[in-house]
């Protein structure tokens, strides 16, 4: 029984995972950016939540409320002012600039909120849950975040799929020259998807700030925990990003139940034998030439 | 009849290369300008400064009474002016359906249920119409080319430019493609078409540019211009001798 809790337990913190890969994976899947400020990014949403729920006293849904939006704007502005420029210079200049943006955040954050953990208050409904039977408890909070991940993954999908700026990222993402030709901006394309990308950043940071105490630097983890669903899902795909997040999620639970210390590194054995025996991932974008 | 396009002393190079120097034509509003040349000539990068894909170096093109020359790739397609390309890139990914959605929806404005029909009537009008939910990264060469059409009519373009697009075809699957140029050409929109297989542009153009070095060496009625001395020495060297012409 505590053998099926742990797996529970496991697909809902998979739902964070998967959530905290969401931006991630978009922002590789359109511009080729493998954002390495994305766990910092996180953790700057985070405080953002700390600041307007624990200092300012906000509702915790209000707070997300401004958090997401903030961060789509921090995303927009990122886009045009560093990684367009970047993107033209080519190669590795994204990843430099990604890399040093996450070394300045961090320090930024360091300076401003000092390295004491935080956590996001949410009051009674951070301890509340349904009892499913005498061993296993459904935690609300997790429940909740589990939701808006896999409905984060969804709409995203949806957006890309169907809505018309949805399908201009994917033809910027297949050709960034020739959308031009169709009369769209590929630049504020970039922007606009790297705002949808920070708008889940947003999300993940409040629902990470809440569940865990964090510090600056804790942004390294999300960004490891992150990256290793995307890639046993599949590299540039969404559902696989969900499906990589809860195997992830999985694997740690279950390591923790075998000995408390063992969580992150069976999570992380897991992600090696995915590299090792299918590294294109679970379900990696189908690829046509 | 007023020109859509006015070019005037148009200048490209990449470091030594010339591939444009002090190019000056005009194109009237629904002709149709064929342009020949060697390879290296300089045809492709002219569809690019035209549809600003490359920023020119100096001169000024002037689209429908406006100066172009300053203005994004975005903004020129937006006004009208749309290109195929000589090695079809169409977004593999994507149906055939969404490709020509997206020049709809973007290049030619058109939202919602608006977008979907001129996405289908641009494929409705290139015989894509059955393959509308293929991955275009499936579609065998003519049917590519036939979508590099589609995209660029959905658009709504007043002035196309085709670059080869009969370019690898066989004898065969000419004729349909020409009947569609001619049929676009009839329709008021103004072709610049660039191709080698000067019988298939001598059937709809009446205009006739040859570039060589990235200078006009002769422009004029089509037939005047393949008889030229200056073009048949590009093409065919000094000493003009049937026998070895057939390449």
């Amino acid at each position: 029984m505590q053998w099926l809790n742990a797996i529970i337990q496991g697909i809902l913190l998979g739902g964070l995972y998967a959530l905290l890969a969401a931006g991630l994976s978009l922002m590789f899947g359109v511009m080729r950016i493998v954002n390495l400020a994305h766990g910092v990014l996180a953790m700057l949403a985070a405080y953002l939540g700390v600041v307007f729920v624990n200092n300012l006293g906000l509702p915790w849904f209000l707070a997300l409320v401004i958090v997401v939006p903030i961060m789509a704007a921090v995303g927009y502005v990122l886009q045009w002012g560093l990684f367009n420029r970047a993107i033209s210079k080519g190669g590795l200049a994204p990843l430099l600039v990604a890399f040093g943006l996450a070394v300045v955040l961090t320090q930024l954050l360091q300076q401003i909120f000092s390295a004491d953990s935080r956590s996001i208050q949410i009051g009674a409904l951070g301890t509340s849950s349904i009892q499913v039977s005498d061993t296993i408890y459904i935690g609300w909070f997790p429940l909740m975040t589990f939701v808006v991940g896999v409905l984060v993954i969804a709409g995203v999908q949806v957006f890309l799929n169907r809505a018309p700026l949805g399908r201009a990222m994917r033809a910027t993402s297949d050709d960034p020259e020739t959308v031009n030709l169709m009369g769209i901006n590929n630049r504020q394309v970039y922007a606009l998807a790297t705002a949808l990308a920070m708008a889940t950043v947003g999300l993940a940071g409040m629902f990470i700030g809440t569940k865990t105490q964090f510090i600056p630097t804790y942004g390294d983890l999300v960004l490891i925990f992150a990256f290793e669903a995307v890639i046993i899902g599949g590299l540039g795909s969404l559902w696989g990003t969900l499906v990589g997040g809860i195997i992830l999620g999985v694997a740690q639970t279950v390591g923790s139940q075998i000995n408390p210390s063992y969580g992150l590194l069976v999570g992380n054995l897991v992600f090696l034998a995915i590299l090792a025996f299918r590294p294109q991932g679970l379900l990696p974008k189908a690829v046509t030439t | 009849m007023s020109p859509i396009l006015e070019v005037s002393g148009l200048s490209k190079r990449f470091g030594k290369v010339v591939t444009a120097e002090d190019l000056a034509f005009s194109v009237e509003q629904g002709s149709a300008m064929g342009i020949v040349g060697p390879n290296g000539a300089g045809k492709s990068t002219l569809l690019s400064l035209i549809t600003g894909v490359l920023p020119a170096d100096a001169g000024t093109i002037v689209y429908d009474g406006q100066d172009i020359t300053r203005l994004s790739a975005g903004a020129r397609s937006e006004a009208g002016i749309a290109r195929t390309f000589q090695i079809p890139r169409p977004f593999v990914d994507m149906t055939v359906f969404e490709n020509a959605y997206v020049g709809a929806a973007f290049g030619g404005d058109s939202h919602g249920q608006a977008g979907y029909d001129t996405a289908a009537e641009a494929l409705e009008i290139t015989g894509l119409l059955h393959l509308a939910d293929v991955p275009a990264g499936q579609l065998r060469l003519l049917d590519r080319k036939r979508l590099e059409l589609a995209r660029a009519l959905a658009t709504g373009p007043k002035l196309i430019l085709l670059d080869e697009i009969a370019g690898g075809l066989t004898e065969k699957e000419l004729p349909p493609l020409i009947e569609m140029i001619k049929g676009l050409h009839e329709s008021g929109v103004t072709v610049i078409w660039i191709e080698h297989i000067v019988h298939a542009l001598l059937e709809v153009v009446d205009q006739l540019m040859c570039l060589a070095f990235g200078k006009v060496l002769a422009i004029g009625d089509p037939h005047e211009v393949m008889r030229s001395p200056e073009v048949i020495e590009v093409y065919l060297g000094s000493t003009f001798d049937l026998g070895g012409a057939a390449s």
